[in-house]
């Protein structure tokens, strides 16, 4: 099989991986003889994990032209029965007042609880962890079909500046922090499932406590961190032309050529994009987890692009639902940086001789710096030929 | 190497810092209780 082949086949695969079991919509149902109510067809359907239209009961909620007169048996309810009050209730429809201040105390009744749970037990875990597998046995194949990239007639032996302390700095900050979450993360999600069952309770708790700690709170620095390098690196991630020609060489990975490169090229500055935009976005969704109920955000996104794609995403969202959209949104986010990140970590050590050590002590070899970053190479000489440092 | 620890360990000594400077702002993740001022991180 050439490497194209492959190439499509993994493709092929990668998406099967992400393709959902859409849920069916329910057949009709005629309910005249429950006057409107549900029926046995609306339990089995929803049973049967079909998507049922719930509005002809979110929407049943009483009508004050049918109120009993004052003076009969139900004439205190106004137009609504008990069963409607719940209906409101638990549809959120009820104009709820109560003394406790606390935040989303008004809300009795939130069934989204259910479908976020199972959402987060179930397929987050699965294509999560299996997408994590993936990548990892993807760039297993690639190491034993390509290789480790090595220096073409070996290292020069002189050295070149590449990133200043504080560049270097700025990325372990970012990298120490991102390391730290991806695994405390992927153990508070998956470590019910996988870990109580052979470590047990009593020492899995430490552990929980510990990983909740530490993922709280270095949040701040991979904060910190990714905005450092968008400042210190962002000028060298614009795209221009010469990032479609190293594209279409396909990075001369599999060729082994070397397309021309600045200081960073089209591969680097995906991962530089991936990071930046992928990283804001976990960073707000996980603000808004870390002060609940304080910063809901998902209704007035979806007022947005519903405004720019004419969409029908729900705009008003109960604080809870807006916690699990976080919750959801922050985990689909955080495996996709992973991947990213796991593909990066690979290419930065063991995958490239001599790649490490621009971020080890800042300094690369020369014929390294050449053969993938050449004009940049001479860019810096031009400099110093005129007396300026890199 | 040097700086690569000094990014790691400056990490942790944030991670250390956070809970002390979001306690000056009522967001206390110590007390066992939320108020209108004072939401537990936890
Ligand atoms: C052990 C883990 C890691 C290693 C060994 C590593 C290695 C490297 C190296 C060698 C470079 C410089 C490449 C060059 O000379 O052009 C680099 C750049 C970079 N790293 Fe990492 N890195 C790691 C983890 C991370 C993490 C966790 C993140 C982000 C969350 C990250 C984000 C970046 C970014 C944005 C760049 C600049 C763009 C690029 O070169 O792709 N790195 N890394």
């Amino acid at each position: 099989m050439n490497f194209k082949q492959f190439g499509a086949a993994a493709f092929v695969l990668a998406t099967l991986l992400f393709n959902p079991g859409w849920a069916q919509d329910a057949p009709e149902v005629d309910r005249t003889s429950t006057g409107g109510a549900q029926t046995l067809e609306d339990i089995m359907a929803r049973q049967k994990k079909l998507d049922v239209d719930e509005s002809f009961r979110s929407e049943n909620l009483g009508d004050p032209d049918s109120a009993a007169a004052m003076s009969e048996q139900l004439g205190t309810q106004g137009g609504t029965s008990d069963s409607d009050k719940w209906r409101g209730i638990r549809y959120n429809e009820s104009e709820i007042t109560t003394q406790s201040r606390g935040p989303a105390a008004d809300v009795l009744i939130q069934d989204g609880g259910m479908p976020w749970y199972e959402l987060r037990e179930g397929p987050v875990i699965t294509y999560g962890g299996l997408a994590l597998l993936g990548i990892i046995a993807l760039l297993a194949v690639f190491y034993f079909v390509r290789g480790k990239i090595m220096i073409d007639g070996g290292p020069a032996g002189t050295r070149i500046e590449r990133f200043k302390a504080i560049e270097r700095f700025g990325h372990w900050l970012l990298a120490g922090s991102f390391i730290a979450l991806a695994l405390t993360g992927l153990l508070t999600l998956m470590g019910r499932s996988f870990l109580i069952p052979v470590i047990g309770h009593e020492a899995f708790s430490p552990l929980a406590i510990g990983s909740k700690w530490l993922h709280n709170n270095i949040a701040w620095a991979f904060m910190l961190g990714l905005v450092m390098t968008f400042v210190m690196w962002v000028a060298h991630n614009i795209p221009n032309k010469l990032d479609w020609q190293w594209l279409k060489a396909g990075g001369g990975i599999f060729t082994k050529s070397h397309p021309s490169s600045k200081k960073f090229n089209a591969g680097q500055k995906i991962i530089f994009w991936t990071v930046m935009i992928l990283g804001f976005s976990v960073s707000l969704s996980g603000l808004s987890l870390l002060f609940p109920f304080q910063m809901p955000m998902f209704a007035d996104t979806f007022g947005v692009i519903n405004s720019i794609l004419g969409t029908d995403f729900p705009t008003a969202l109960a604080p809870h639902e807006e916690m699990q959209l976080s919750n959801i949104w922050h985990s689909i986010v955080a495996f996709l940086m992973m991947l990213a990140i796991i593909a990066h970590i690979y290419i930065g050590s063991v995958g490239m001789e001599g790649a490490f050590d621009a971020m080890g002590t800042g300094q690369v070899d020369l014929e390294w710096a050449r053969q993938h970053h050449d004009l940049w190479v001479e860019e810096v000489q031009a400099r110093q030929g005129k007396g300026e440092s890199s | 190497m040097k700086v690569m620890l000094a990014g790691f360990v400056a990490a942790l000594v944030i991670a250390a810092l956070a809970p002390v400077v979001l306690d000056q702002f009522g967001w206390s993740s110590a007390e066992h209780w939320s108020s209108e001022t004072s939401v537990r991180l936890d």
